[in-house]
């Protein structure tokens, strides 16, 4: 066991233990409302918010997944960039107005909008679902990043004694959410943050330097490598779905439920515009870790004897910390490994929160308890977040590892789906929740059926269209068919004049 | 303290504004090329990777254009 590194890594976890208990504190509100536990007040400033959104997006998962994909697959794995690069300038054009609707009617969660906005608890109901559906095996995703760690700093990883740092690390977190809601993971963000700039600004200075720069690195990997094949034959391939996986994933991203809550969680809707013109400062930073897979493929450290065990059980998934071991002294091999440990508890907070507020408000309190006061609300929104992380943390202890990952992918395919009811219901009420949940209901089925052909392995779809072979994302394609649907339902809805146009918003609540 | 806060609607400028960045890391047949090189870094690899900053000074632009002094979070 590595002793110095863990002495650093255990100090800096408990600090944050401490400070995310201490955060219930932090501008206190009366915690017993949801918008309180659940968005924090809705009071944090363009700065907190920058810290917030940036933990909850760039996520432990990212670190260790996106140089191993760079490192196995090489090009492909860079489709993390252009999805960063797309994701702001459309948050920037959308979501504000969200946000004031949202503000105005007290609505916590997106489906909170749709269920005023269409005057549809059905359609809502599908989108919080969704939404849950989708939440669960990300967080449990989040842990992977954990135990990756754990297993570098030398800990044994299996049996019970294995599993309990992950254990005791989930449990912490479980409880600190508890107690402080929203707040632990924004004031978290904030250490986890300079922990992830300070390792990935040193090792993007230092590895290259110490391997003769990055003309040296990128020389020695082969050319097939550095580039996506191109178009050939009719047949689009690798250029057409790393342009939709970009996108797609985008545009999933946006209504991610973490994503909304963080969204939600902000001071106002200017803050938001300002936070987005710095976000892309996360971007440069994904960049950077993408390129440590070219930095871990160079440099040979897999063929290492000290390191190749680590590999043989890890695969690529160790690209990261095993430049971390390979080329940086032990102390600073627990500040890296710690900001990934962190890196993995403010996303699983928020996302456990997010997963909550969407049960409590578009689940419990629709259908189950519509006359419970706004503290039995807030506290079944806390119970549930506890149930959700003890799930994913079965699921991480007692399922292979691979379901989460292929469940993750799905994920992203079923969020998409709930795109077209919120994004039209921002702009206009011309669509019927009747013809939204068909779209809905039709994305998701050919979605799940064209992910099951590839045996929940890939997100890739090879559409045929006049002589040409198209594969791009399938949660792009799904979303098209959902809108076509949408929208042909809808004109038959209209035209047999059974469309339900009651509205708790009006025309004002929309503005920019 | 959120009504004092009315921005202007995004107008088609904008909008194009905001579309620039996107569309340049979303035509992959254009950049998916070694040369030129940038120290070392392959043509694909620093292409996208100076689009991040660049997309936040779109953003910026924008942001000055909608959004009128002192009008609030």
């Amino acid at each position: 066991m590595n002793v110095v590194a863990s002495t650093v890594f255990i100090g800096l976890f408990v600090f944050i233990a401490i400070l995310g208990f201490a955060s219930a504190h932090w501008r206190k509100g009366d915690m017993s409302h949801l918008h309180e536990w659940g968005l924090g007040g809705r009071r944090f400033g363009a700065w907190i918010s920058w810290f917030l959104i940036g933990g909850d997006l760039y996520t432990a998962y990212t670190f260790i997944a996106v140089p191993a994909l760079v490192f196995g697959a090489g090009a492909l794995g860079f489709f993390a960039l252009p999805y960063t690069v797309v994701v702001y300038p459309m948050v920037f054009a959308i979501l504000p107005r969200l946000w004031v609707v949202a503000r105005k009617h007290n609505y916590v969660t997106a489906s909170d909008f749709v269920a005023g906005r269409f005057n549809s608890p059905g359609l809502a109901l599908a989108i919080a679902v969704t939404g849950i559906v989708a939440t669960m095996p990300y967080i449990a995703l989040q842990l992977v990043g954990i135990q990756v760690v754990i297993g570098g700093l030398g800990f044994p990883t299996h049996g019970f004694i294995g599993e309990l740092p992950l254990i005791i690390a989930f449990t912490v977190l479980a409880v600190f959410t508890y107690t402080s809601g929203l707040r632990a993971p924004a004031s978290i963000a904030v250490v986890k943050d300079l922990l992830v700039y300070i390792t990935i600004i040193a090792m993007i200075v230092i590895i290259p330097i110490k391997m003769g720069g990055f003309g040296h690195i990128f020389a020695a990997i082969p050319k097939d490598h550095l580039l996506l094949p191109p178009i050939k034959d009719g047949n689009t391939g690798m250029i057409s779905f790393y342009t939709t996986l970009a996108f797609g994933s985008a545009l999933a991203l946006m209504f991610y439920p973490h994503a909304t809550t963080a969204v939600l969680a902000a001071k106002g809707p200017n803050t938001l515009r300002r936070n987005w013109v710095f976000l892309p400062a996360y971007s440069f930073l994904l960049g950077l870790i993408a390129m440590l897979g070219y930095v871990a493929y160079a440099s040979g450290i897999d063929k290492l004897p000290e390191l190749a065990p680590y590999f043989a059980e890890y695969k690529a998934q160790f690209a990261m910390p095993g430049l971390l071991l390979h080329f940086f002294p032990s102390w600073f091999v627990g500040v890296g490994f710690a900001a990934v440990a962190i890196g993995a508890l403010v996303p699983a907070a928020i996302m456990s929160i997010a997963a909550a507020n969407l049960f409590t408000r578009n689940i419990y309190k629709a259908y189950i308890r519509p006359d419970c006061t706004v503290q039995q609300e807030t506290s079944m929104a806390k119970m549930f977040s506890l149930l959700v992380k003890f799930g994913a943390l079965m699921f991480i202890l007692f399922l292979p590892l691979t379901y989460a990952i292929q469940l993750q992918l799905l994920g992203g395919i079923l969020i998409l789906q709930t795109l077209p009811a919120i994004v039209s219901g921002i702009y206009t009420r011309w669509f019927d929740a009747k013809a939204l949940l068909l779209g809905w209901a039709t994305g998701l089925g050919w979605g799940i059926w064209a992910a099951s052909l590839t045996g929940f392995q890939k997100s890739g779809y090879a559409l045929h269209l006049g002589g040409w072979v198209i594969p791009a994302y399938i949660g792009l394609y799904a979303v098209i068919l959902n809108l076509v649907v949408a929208v042909i339902a809808n004109l038959v809805i209209r035209k047999l004049g059974v469309a339900n146009d009651n509205d708790a918003t009006e025309l004002a609540d929309y503005v920019g | 303290m959120h009504s004092t806060s009315t921005p202007r609607k995004l107008g088609w400028l904008q909008i194009v504004l905001l579309a620039i960045p996107c569309i340049a890391v979303l035509i992959v047949p254009w950049f998916n090329r070694l040369e030129p090189s940038l120290f070392g870094i392959p043509f694909f690899y620093w292409w996208q990777l100076v689009w991040v900053p660049l997309s936040g000074v779109f953003i910026g632009i924008v942001y000055k254009m909608v959004v009128a002094k002192g009008s609030g979070d």
